[in-house]
């Protein structure tokens, strides 16, 4: 391993003591002033219908009103991958909670009971919330517009159906390979919508000043992006990206929730509809549920072959998405998960079909994991039980056909660095594979299992970061970057590594929230790909500064460059051993020559990172070719879990997760993401359980009846393994890491309860009430009534994938 | 509506203003008062975000109406460490015990009841003190390792 000074080690996150103070600063805390307005959004009660008149007068009427807004005044779509996205819904509502009209008013109360006085007429239509109805040819469209909004070019949606997008991948002759098979296992499994639960709702300011420039305050992942978004959706009212700024102080968590544009839009369009006033937004805790946007349910049917001794030989693996009424963020969603819903295995026959399907619910989108915890739930699952099924220990069988690097992708490329054996090994010695336990209550059994996972960053081949360094007089350094510190501690990361190149302590390095008048472009904080892409950006940005640094040594003093080097925050030279220039005596002003005159001036430093290497250009029928994904990161994670047979209550008793991460820059914060990563995860498995009525409405958008896990729900026992493998392409070898530690909690609670019980569930949730009923011999879904947890409510062997091609 | 004149301490400093009957305490100090560390995370009592100490004790600010605090003595994480960070804090701070950092002032002093009344609690009690305020980022390991090394005899 190389020999690093800051990489490698964990000070203290720098953003520490600003939120351990109540000093850091969320949107909602700023000030914006006596003038500052509200709105209230007026909703659908529909899940689909036209919108035949809108009457505001009598809420116009009410003092303290100051404006309402419709679709007429912003007839404009918007979004990320495919501008599917009304701002106001137009002619008609696609979901229960859609944006129809807003109430602008000088204080909350006034805006909400305006909003009540709003008169909607609509004309119900047949509310597509049923997977199976919306695939058929004569199928109620959600989209009858489709063929017109412009998409990238990686989507093939299509026209005067429901499917915004279907990804196919094909490697080798799955026939054959299902024919070379010994084994073949065939079954579906559905895994339900889910929400994020960011503490901090999303929260939106806007301010149009009165020489037309328009500053948004956001709770965001994404400041560069969303000004992109807004700026093409109200380029007809002849905004440029000049005239928009963006600034995101601390977020209060986002998940992929805060990722692209959901609300944020209507902070731009109100605050432009009454210009020189400010204008606030902060959503509900119910509207968080229903009108930003939710993990996409799936119902996946997986068929894989195997031989006697352990190879797979082929794998059909299809997955039908409910992407709610917008698929701007979530096609893609549904698009990384058809590239890579192999799992982290070498299968020499695929046929991977992923297609996203327009329904009547909420909006979906980014999610941590990103189609990944979706998709291995299934497969996961369906491991560990032909593993079984051949007689081979499923640990053993994972062993055999884990993905290596080198070995080629189903879409034709080849496989980057990470070592699963180790993580697998690693993860089966931490649980004791092999030794089966028992409980010391009479009514609990224990079971165990290790799951694999991998996940790459979905990204456009292009999306790149960009950083600025800048010198003070002290010699201390600010970083100026527009990635978010989301939590995942990434200020600090850029931190250590501008610290790692230029010598200066990690305590004099002050890393700034962005505003995207004054901070280096950054695509966006998703997919776990800033410590990689943003952190080489800053490596080079240091390393420009650097450049410089020593050029002004050179030009003042004559020390020839490539002698020149940098320790302990001073400048040095291997040919002058007494000398050692402090930083702080000429970062700023220069550095004296024999004459009087200075040389340099101040240092600062830029720096880019763009994977060149990528393209999205791969055949659509196949996926061959083009190089979608920049790497994928693995590792395992194990379970020692305890199911009570009569309740079906689980405690978890030890788990453990192995990922590789390349470098670990800071293995605390790794540390962070693995066990908060992990118990998201058990969460989704374990207790949330979404529950939509028949007519689409969401049941449960609070946290009394969406259960997120509290300090007495933690596993007794987390064991982070933290494997380092590195990538070359990567800032001190470092590759992405965050989602990926979510991903295997869903099937390894699955396979656990199997191994303990001898039950398979294959619906998720996997919650105590299922798994008492299913011990009693009771099926779950036939008693749950006809609630769902995303578009289909029916038995899931009975779903239709039969869908042609 | 009709004004009320309350009074309370808060942080120390006696405060003064007129509120609605109606008026949550949550919102008066945050927006008029500008004490911005109790965070509306659910404004439904399900979270904790908004906690702050009312005579000592953890309530939840979205649950109460401002004319109730009159007269009484009202801590939020910006009267404790005037004095530079109190111990706990420290303890946070050294743990990492926290990622977004919204939950951070509501279990900064869910946690600062908990040791007043119990300075040496259990893993478990510690579980059962925090379990009303939320975390979505920390799986809570290290919030509750960070006070079991803090308090550990
Ligand atoms: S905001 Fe008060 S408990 Fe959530
Ligand atoms: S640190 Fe994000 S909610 Fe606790």
């Amino acid at each position: 391993m190389d020999d690093f000074n800051v990489v490698g080690t964990s000070p203290s996150r720098i953003d520490g003591l600003d939120k351990i103070t109540g000093a850091a600063k969320y949107v909602d805390d700023l000030d914006f002033g006596p003038g500052l307005l509200y709105a209230e959004i007026v909703e659908s009660p529909y899940a689909h219908a036209l919108i035949k008149e809108i009457d505001t007068s009598e809420a116009e009427k009410l003092p303290g009103v100051v404006k309402t807004v419709t679709a007429k005044d912003f007839p404009h779509t918007f979004g990320l991958y495919m501008k599917d996205r009304y701002i106001f819904a137009r002619d008609r509502v696609r979901f229960v909670g859609e944006q129809v009209a807003a109430v602008i008013a000088r204080d909350v109360g006034t805006a909400k009971r305006a909003a009540k006085l709003v008169k909607v007429t609509y004309e119900p239509l047949t509310a597509v919330l049923d997977l199976s109805e919306a695939l058929k040819p004569d199928a109620a469209l959600v989209h009858p517009d489709l063929e017109n909004y412009e998409h990238c070019p990686w989507f093939f949606p299509r026209p005067k159906t429901n499917i915004a997008h279907w990804r196919k991948t094909r490697r080798g002759d799955v026939e054959k390979g299902f024919a070379e098979a010994d084994v073949i296992l065939e079954d579906t499994y559905t895994v339900p919508r889910y929400a994020h639960c960011a503490i901090e709702p999303h929260v939106i300011a806007g301010y149009y000043d009165a020489a037309g420039r328009l500053t948004l305050w956001a709770s965001s992942q994404s400041p560069y992006t969303q000004r992109n978004i807004i700026a093409e959706a109200l380029s007809p009212m002849g905004l440029s990206h000049k005239d928009i700024r963006v600034i995101t102080p601390y977020v209060g968590g986002g998940f992929g929730g805060k990722a692209g544009v959901s609300m944020e839009i209507f902070g731009a369009v109100l605050a432009m509809a009454v210009k020189g006033h400010p204008l606030k937004i902060r959503w509900s805790r119910a509207q968080e549920f229903y009108n930003t946007s939710q993990r996409q349910g799936v119902i996946a049917h997986v068929k894989m072959g195997v031989k006697k001794d352990g190879t797979i030989t082929a794998l059909e693996h299809t997955l039908h998405w409910d992407a709610g009424a917008y698929a701007e963020y979530g096609a893609n969603v549904v698009n990384a998960a058809g590239l890579s819903a192999t799992g982290p295995y070498r299968i020499p026959n695929v046929k991977i079909d992923s297609v996203c399907v327009y329904t009547n619910l909420s909006p979906t989108g980014a999610y941590r994991g990103f189609g990944y915890s979706e998709f291995h739930f299934g497969l996961e699952s369906h491991v560990t039980r032909i593993a079984k099924q051949i007689g081979m220990d499923p640990v053993e069988f994972r062993r055999k056909n884990a993905i290596a690097e080198g070995d080629t992708l189903a879409y034709g490329a080849k496989m980057n660095p990470g070592n699963m054996q180790e993580a697998i090994n690693r993860c089966a010695k931490a649980i004791h594979w092999g030794r089966k336990e028992t409980s010391e209550h009479p009514d609990r059994v224990i079971g165990k299992d290790i799951s694999l996972f991998w996940k790459a960053p979905a990204m456009p081949p292009n999306a790149s970061s960009a950083a600025f360094v800048k010198f003070n007089e002290d010699g201390s350094l600010n970083v100026m970057v527009s990635g978010m510190e989301i939590g995942q501690g990434y200020m600090t990361v850029m931190a250590q590594i501008a610290s790692e190149v230029l010598t200066v302590p990690v305590d004099q390095i002050r890393v700034e929230t962005p505003d995207t008048d004054r901070n280096a472009y950054e695509w966006q904080t998703v997919g776990s790909h800033v410590t990689w892409s943003c952190g080489n950006a800053v490596k080079n940005a240091a390393l420009d500064a650097r450049g410089k640094i020593i050029t002004t040594v050179h030009r003042a003093l004559g020390f020839p460059e490539e002698s020149i080097y940098l320790e302990n925050g001073q400048a040095k030279c291997r040919t002058q051993p007494d000398f050692a220039l402090p930083l702080c005596d000429f970062v700023i002003n220069g550095i004296q020559t024999k004459d009087g005159t200075f040389r340099g001036g101040p240092i600062i430093g830029s720096g880019i990172f763009m994977p060149e290497f990528t393209s999205a250009t791969g055949d659509p029928e196949t996926s061959q070719g083009g190089h979608p994904n920049v790497h994928y990161t693995v590792g395992a994670a194990g379970i020692i879990l305890e199911v009570d047979r009569k309740t079906g209550k689980m405690e978890v008793l030890r788990t453990v997760l192995a990922v590789d991460v390349g470098q670990a820059i800071n293995p605390v914060l790794v540390d962070g993401q693995i066990v908060g990563g992990l118990l998201q995860g058990l969460a989704t498995v374990m207790y949330e359980d979404i529950r939509y009525d028949a007519n689409g409405k969401l049941l449960n958008p609070n946290f009394t009846d969406y259960k997120i896990p509290t300090a007495l729900d933690v596993p007794l026992e987390t064991i982070p393994i933290i494997l380092e493998t590195p990538q070359p392409d990567g800032p001190f070898g470092a590759r992405g890491v965050g989602e990926h530690t979510m991903i295997p909690a869903a099937p390894m609670i699955a396979n656990a309860v199997e191994d303990a019980l001898g039950i398979r569930i294959k619906t998720m949730p996997v919650i105590a009430e299922k798994i008492a009923l299913a011990n009693l011999g009771v099926d779950y879904d036939a008693v749950k009534g006809d609630t769902m947890g995303f578009c289909y409510a029916k038995k899931p062997e009975d779903y239709p994938f039969g869908i042609g091609d | 509506m009709k004004k009320h004149t309350i009074t309370f301490r808060l942080n120390g400093e006696p405060c003064t203003l007129d509120v609605e009957a109606n008026e949550l305490l949550l919102d008066v100090l945050r927006d008029k008062v500008g004490v911005k560390s109790p965070k509306a995370g659910c404004e439904r009592g399900d979270c904790g975000s908004c906690t702050i100490l009312l005579e000592g004790k953890s309530v939840r600010s979205c649950l109460i109406l401002a004319v109730e605090v009159d007269g009484q003595e009202i801590t939020t994480v910006e009267g404790l460490s005037r004095n530079g960070l109190t111990p706990l804090q420290q303890a946070f701070l050294n743990h990492n015990s926290f990622q977004c950092g919204f939950c951070a002032p509501g279990m900064v002093l869910t946690v600062t009841e908990l040791l007043e009344k119990n300075p040496h609690p259990s893993k478990e009690e510690i579980q059962e003190a925090i379990a009303g305020n939320l975390c979505r980022c920390t799986g809570y390991q290290p919030i509750i390792d960070a006070v079991l090394e803090l308090t550990k005899k």
